[in-house]
C-alpha cells in the first residue's frame, strides 16, 4: 500500500514540474521515471499512474474552468461532442492524460524487469 | 517472454503517444488539445488588461484604457507608436482571425485545413489575389511614411506573437494544430485584397455572354437593362455634369467573343453592400450634421471589426477597425465623420486571349504576338505534397481559365482585368481619414483609393455633407466589360481611365442629404458609361423616401432607420398578385395561408409570418420564371429581381413566363397560382417538421464562427427581423455588421454596435457579448475619451513601453 501511495504521489509532483516546461507527454514521462524507480505490481501497475495523473488533469482543468464560468469548456463540449457536457469534457481530459500515463507506467515497469535480467 | 513484454508495452506506449499527439481529420490532437498546461484549458480565461508591457522600439509611453465593451482606447505620443500600439493590441484580441483570413487571401488555406481547401485556394491564385498584394505593396512604398507606418504595425503584431509560448495561443492554432507566424507587409496588403475581393470582385462578363449568346440582342436588353424604369441614384439626378470635359471613349466597330462558357469562378456574396447616410444641419434636430453607417457583409465571429480609440497629441479617432489594417475604416475625429458603402461599379473585366500554339507562351495581340509571363503558384498542403500551379499573365492580368483549370482549350483562355491588380495605396486613404478636419482633408485623403470602389459618406462639425463615388475606374465605351472582351484587339483594353475629380459627388446637395445604398451611383445623364452591374434597387428608395418624408431627424430616427424591417419588394409585388390570382382554384387549406399573408403589412418583424410565406413563394415564382435558364454546362446568372417583378407586372404574356417543361402555355397569372400552391406545400411541411414559422424561426440568422461555421463557436437563431433588400439587411447569415451613428456635435456623439464582441477568443465573456443587443436594434454611446486621464468607465489600463 506505501509504495502505491508513494507512487501515486511521486507521479504527480513530477507530472507537475515536468508539465511547467514540457508538452502534454510529460505526464508520460512522469508516470515512467515513477515506475523504474519504484516498482508496483499486478494492475496497479497501470491503474496508480493512471489515477494520479487523472487528478491531476481532471484537478486543473477544473479549477481553470470554473475560474471563468465554464464559457471556453462548455463549447469545447459541443466541439468534441460531449453534448455540451463540461463534466463530461473534465473526465474525458482525465482519462486521456491517465491512459497516457497508465502505459507509461507499464513501460517504465517493463524496462526496469529488462534492465534488472 | 521479458522481451515480448518489454516490446508489447513500448509498442503500446508508442501507439498512445502517436494517437494522442496526431490530428486525425477534425479531430486535434487530442492529448495536447486536453492537456491542462498547455491546451484549451489554457484559454479558458478572460483577456489580462492590466498593467506594463515592454514592447520592443515604442519611442514614448502607451496608455491603452479598456472600457466595460473591451474597446481599447489607445493614447500613443507619436503615430509611429500609435500603429505599433494597434498592431500589438489587435494581436492581443485577435490573432488567429487576423492571421486566418490573410492565408484565405493568399490562397493558402490548404497549408492549415488540408486539400479539402485545394480548390478554394487555386482560385484565389489564379484570380491573381498575390499579384494584386504585391502590386499594392509597390505603390504603398512610393510613400515612405505609409510604408513606415505599416511596418511599425507588423512589428507590434510581432512583439506579440513573440510573447506568446504554445499555451498562449489562440484555441483555433489548437485545434487546428499549427502555429501563428510573422506578420508582414504584404500580410496587411493581403488582409486589404481579401475586402478588395469580397466587394469589388463580382462580375457577369461570362454568364452574360452565354445569355447573349442565347436570346439574342434584344431579349438580352429587356432582361439586363443598364438602366431600370425607376432609379433613385446616390448623387441627386439634378446634378450638373457640364463641369466634366472629358470624353467617354468611342465604341470600336469590332466583334465580341461569343464563347460559350461551362462554369465560372466562385463570386462574392451578392449581398455584400451596405447602407451610409448623413443629414445637413437644417435637416438635424440640433443643427449638427448627423451621420449614418452600416456595412452589410457575412456574420461571423470573431467579427470583421474591432473597434478602436487612437490617439496622439495631434489626432483622436475613433471607430471600426479592420483587424490586420492600420486606422479607422468606418468612424470619426472631433471634425468628421465618415462611412462607407460599396460602389458596386463594374472593374472587373475577361478577355480572351489566344496563344500562338500549344507551348502557350505568346499570345496574339494586334497584329503581333506577346509574351506570356509565369507566375509559379505553390500550394502546400497540409499532410500532402505540394500543389504547383503556374499561372500564365497577359498584360491584362492572370489567365485565370485555362487549360488546367476550367476550361479544356489548349490555345485559349480567359484573362482577368482587375481594378484590385492595378495597385493603390489603399491604407494611405484611411491614415489621412483619421486626421482630416474638413472637407478638403476627406477629399485629399479619398483620392488614394483605388479598388474597391467605395462611397465615402462625410459629414463635419463645419457643417457639410458629401459623398464621393471613390475609385480608379476606367473609362469605358458604351457596352465594354459587360461581356467577354476580344483580348488579341487592342481597340478593347481599357482605353483610359476616369479623372479623379469627375467621380460621381456631390456636396450639401438641396434636398439636406446624401445616402447611398449600392444603388446606381447615377441617372443617364453622367457622361460616362455606367450600367447596371448588380445595382440594388430597394434599400435606397426606403431610406430617400424616410430622408425626404420629414423636415428634421434625431437619433432615434436614425436608430430607427437602420432597424427598419420594411419590405419593398414584397410591397411592389404582392398587392399586384392579389388582384389578379385567380384564388377560386385554391384549396381551403391553401386560401388560409394566402389569407395570412394577406394580412401581412410587408414588415419583416420577427414574429410575423408574412415574411416567411413570401419569401418562399417569391422563390418558387421566380425559379418558374426563369425556368429557361436550367441548362446544363452554361453559367448563366438569372435577371435582377427588380426587372423580373418589373416583367411580372407589365408582360404577363412574354413567351418568358412559359414553363417550358408543360404543354399549355403560362402565363404571369398562372405562374402566381402554380407557385403559390407549391409554396403552400412547402410551408405546411416546414410547419410538420419545424413548428410555426415565424419569421424569427424560418429565417433563424446565425452568426457563425470563420471556420466553416464550427457549432460550438457560433450562435445560432439570433432573434432579428429584415432580410436581403431591406433596409435591416439581416439574411441569414448575412447583415448589418457594424450600425455606427454620429452626430456632430464638439466633440462627437456617437453611438455604434457590431454583431460578435470585442474579443476573438470563445473562452471569453467578451466574445459575442453584443450579440444580443446589435439583434434588438439597441446601441452602445461610444465613449470618445478627450485625453487619456483615467475616468470612471475604464475597467483596466494597459501601460506599453519600450524596453
Amino acid at each position: 500500500m506505501k509504495t502505491k501511495i508513494l507512487n501515486f504521489i511521486t507521479t504527480l509532483v513530477l507530472a507537475m514540474v515536468f508539465s511547467l516546461f514540457l508538452p502534454w507527454w510529460s505526464v508520460m514521462l512522469a508516470a515512467f521515471i515513477t515506475a523504474v524507480l519504484m516498482s508496483l505490481k499486478g494492475a496497479a501497475v497501470f491503474f496508480i499512474p493512471f489515477l494520479s495523473v487523472f487528478a491531476f488533469w481532471t484537478g486543473y482543468a477544473f479549477i481553470k474552468t470554473s475560474a471563468n464560468d465554464f464559457t471556453l469548456a462548455k463549447k469545447i463540449a459541443v466541439l468534441l461532442p460531449l453534448d455540451g457536457n463540461v463534466y463530461l469534457l473534465i473526465l474525458v481530459t482525465g482519462i486521456v492524460g491517465g491512459l497516457a500515463a497508465g502505459v507509461a507506467g507499464i513501460f517504465g515497469k517493463q524496462s526496469r524487469l529488462l534492465a534488472k535480467m | 517472454m521479458k522481451y515480448l513484454k518489454f516490446t508489447i508495452s513500448l509498442l503500446f506506449t508508442a501507439l498512445i503517444f502517436y494517437g494522442l499527439n496526431t490530428k486525425f481529420g477534425s479531430i486535434p490532437p487530442i492529448g495536447k488539445f486536453l492537456n491542462p498546461y498547455t491546451g484549451i484549458w489554457q484559454n479558458e480565461t478572460d483577456e489580462n488588461i492590466t498593467g506594463t508591457v515592454s514592447l520592443d522600439g515604442l519611442k514614448g509611453k502607451v496608455t491603452v484604457h479598456y472600457d466595460a465593451q473591451l474597446i481599447p482606447h489607445v493614447f500613443a505620443e507619436n503615430e509611429m507608436d500609435l500603429y505599433k500600439a494597434q498592431g500589438y493590441i489587435t494581436a492581443k484580441h485577435r490573432l488567429w482571425q487576423m492571421e486566418f483570413q490573410t492565408y484565405a487571401s493568399a490562397g493558402r488555406l490548404s497549408e492549415i485545413i488540408g486539400e479539402a481547401a485545394l480548390n478554394f485556394d487555386r482560385q484565389q491564385r489564379r484570380k491573381g489575389m498575390g499579384f494584386g498584394a504585391d502590386q499594392a505593396i509597390q505603390k504603398i512604398k512610393e510613400d515612405p511614411e505609409t510604408i513606415a507606418f505599416v511596418q511599425a504595425y507588423a512589428d507590434g503584431v510581432n512583439s506579440y506573437i513573440s510573447q506568446l509560448s504554445p499555451k498562449d495561443f489562440p484555441v483555433e492554432y489548437k485545434l487546428l494544430d499549427y502555429q501563428p507566424e510573422a506578420w508582414t507587409v504584404k500580410k496587411t496588403a493581403l488582409l486589404l485584397m481579401y475586402m478588395t475581393k469580397d466587394l469589388a470582385g463580382y462580375d457577369s462578363d461570362l454568364e452574360y455572354t452565354n445569355a447573349l449568346r442565347m436570346f439574342g440582342k434584344e431579349r438580352f436588353d429587356l432582361l439586363y437593362p443598364d438602366f431600370y424604369d425607376v432609379i433613385d441614384p446616390i448623387i441627386p439626378e439634378e446634378t450638373d455634369w457640364s463641369f466634366i470635359d472629358v470624353p467617354i471613349e468611342e465604341s470600336p466597330e469590332s466583334e465580341m467573343p461569343l464563347d460559350s462558357i461551362a462554369k465560372t469562378l466562385d463570386k462574392p456574396n451578392r449581398d455584400n453592400g451596405s447602407n451610409n447616410w448623413a443629414v445637413s444641419g437644417k435637416k438635424s434636430y440640433s443643427g449638427n450634421p448627423i451621420l449614418a453607417n452600416d456595412p452589410h457583409l457575412g456574420l461571423n465571429l470573431p467579427s470583421i471589426w474591432f473597434v478602436m480609440q487612437l490617439s496622439t497629441p495631434d489626432h483622436n479617432v475613433f471607430g471600426a477597425t479592420l483587424p490586420g489594417a492600420l486606422g479607422v475604416i468606418s468612424g470619426f475625429n472631433n471634425y468628421i465623420s465618415w462611412g462607407e458603402t460599396n460602389a458596386t461599379r463594374d472593374v472587373l473585366d475577361w478577355y480572351k486571349i489566344t496563344f500562338k500554339d500549344d507551348t502557350r507562351k505568346q499570345y496574339k495581340y494586334g497584329n503581333q504576338w506577346r509574351d506570356v509571363s509565369f507566375r509559379v503558384e505553390e500550394i502546400k498542403i497540409k499532410g500532402k505534397a505540394t500543389f504547383i500551379d503556374s499561372v500564365l499573365y497577359t498584360h491584362h492580368g492572370p489567365v485565370s481559365y485555362d487549360k488546367n483549370f476550367m476550361g479544356n482549350n489548349k490555345r485559349a483562355g480567359y484573362a482577368m482585368k482587375w481594378a484590385g491588380h492595378i495597385g493603390g495605396n489603399n491604407q494611405k486613404t484611411f491614415l489621412e481619414l483619421n486626421k482630416s478636419k474638413d472637407y478638403d482633408d476627406y477629399l485629399n485623403a479619398i483620392k488614394y483609393f483605388t479598388a474597391p470602389a467605395q462611397n465615402f459618406v462625410f459629414a463635419s462639425t463645419e457643417g457639410d455633407i458629401a459623398i464621393w463615388v471613390q475609385g480608379k475606374l476606367p473609362n469605358k465605351w458604351k457596352g465594354q466589360g459587360k461581356f467577354l472582351l476580344d483580348g488579341s484587339n487592342p481597340q478593347h483594353d481599357w482605353q483610359s481611365f476616369i479623372p479623379q475629380l469627375y467621380n460621381a459627388h456631390t456636396k450639401n446637395p438641396e434636398r439636406g442629404f446624401v445616402s447611398s445604398a449600392n444603388q446606381h451611383p447615377v441617372d443617364k445623364s453622367y457622361p460616362f458609361y455606367v450600367f447596371n452591374d448588380g445595382y440594388e434597387t430597394y434599400r435606397n428608395r426606403v431610406i430617400n423616401n424616410f430622408l425626404n418624408s420629414r423636415d428634421t431627424f434625431n437619433i432615434q430616427d436614425f436608430k430607427d432607420l437602420h432597424n427598419n424591417n420594411y419590405n419593398l419588394k414584397a410591397a411592389e409585388l404582392l398587392p399586384y398578385i392579389y388582384e389578379t390570382i385567380d384564388t377560386t382554384r385554391l384549396t381551403e387549406e391553401e386560401l388560409a395561408i394566402f389569407n395570412t399573408l394577406k394580412s401581412w403589412n410587408f414588415n419583416n418583424d420577427i414574429d410575423e409570418v408574412g415574411p416567411s410565406i413570401w419569401i418562399n413563394w417569391w422563390e418558387k415564382l421566380y425559379n418558374l420564371v426563369w425556368d429557361e435558364y436550367k441548362v446544363d454546362d452554361v453559367a448563366l446568372n438569372t435577371p435582377f429581381t427588380y426587372q423580373t417583378i418589373h416583367l411580372l407586372k407589365t408582360k404577363g404574356d412574354d413567351p418568358f413566363m412559359d414553363i417550358v417543361g408543360t404543354p399549355e402555355i403560362e402565363t404571369a397569372k398562372d405562374l402566381f397560382l402554380i407557385s403559390f400552391k407549391e409554396a403552400a406545400k412547402s410551408m405546411t411541411d416546414w410547419k410538420d417538421e419545424n413548428g410555426d414559422y415565424n419569421w424569427n424561426a424560418y429565417k433563424s440568422t446565425y452568426i457563425g464562427h470563420l471556420l466553416q461555421a464550427l457549432p460550438a463557436f457560433s450562435r445560432f437563431n439570433v432573434p432579428i427581423g429584415g432580410g436581403s433588400n431591406i433596409v435591416n439587411a439581416t439574411s441569414k447569415n448575412h447583415g448589418p455588421s457594424w450600425r455606427m451613428i454620429v452626430e456632430m456635435s464638439s466633440p462627437p456623439t456617437a453611438f455604434g454596435i457590431y454583431p460578435g464582441g470585442q474579443s476573438g477568443n470563445p473562452g471569453s465573456k467578451y466574445y459575442d457579448d453584443f450579440i444580443d443587443d446589435w439583434a434588438a436594434g439597441n446601441y452602445h454611446s461610444l465613449n470618445f475619451m478627450q485625453s487619456d486621464a483615467k475616468t470612471s468607465s475604464v475597467i483596466g489600463t494597459l501601460t506599453l513601453i519600450s524596453n
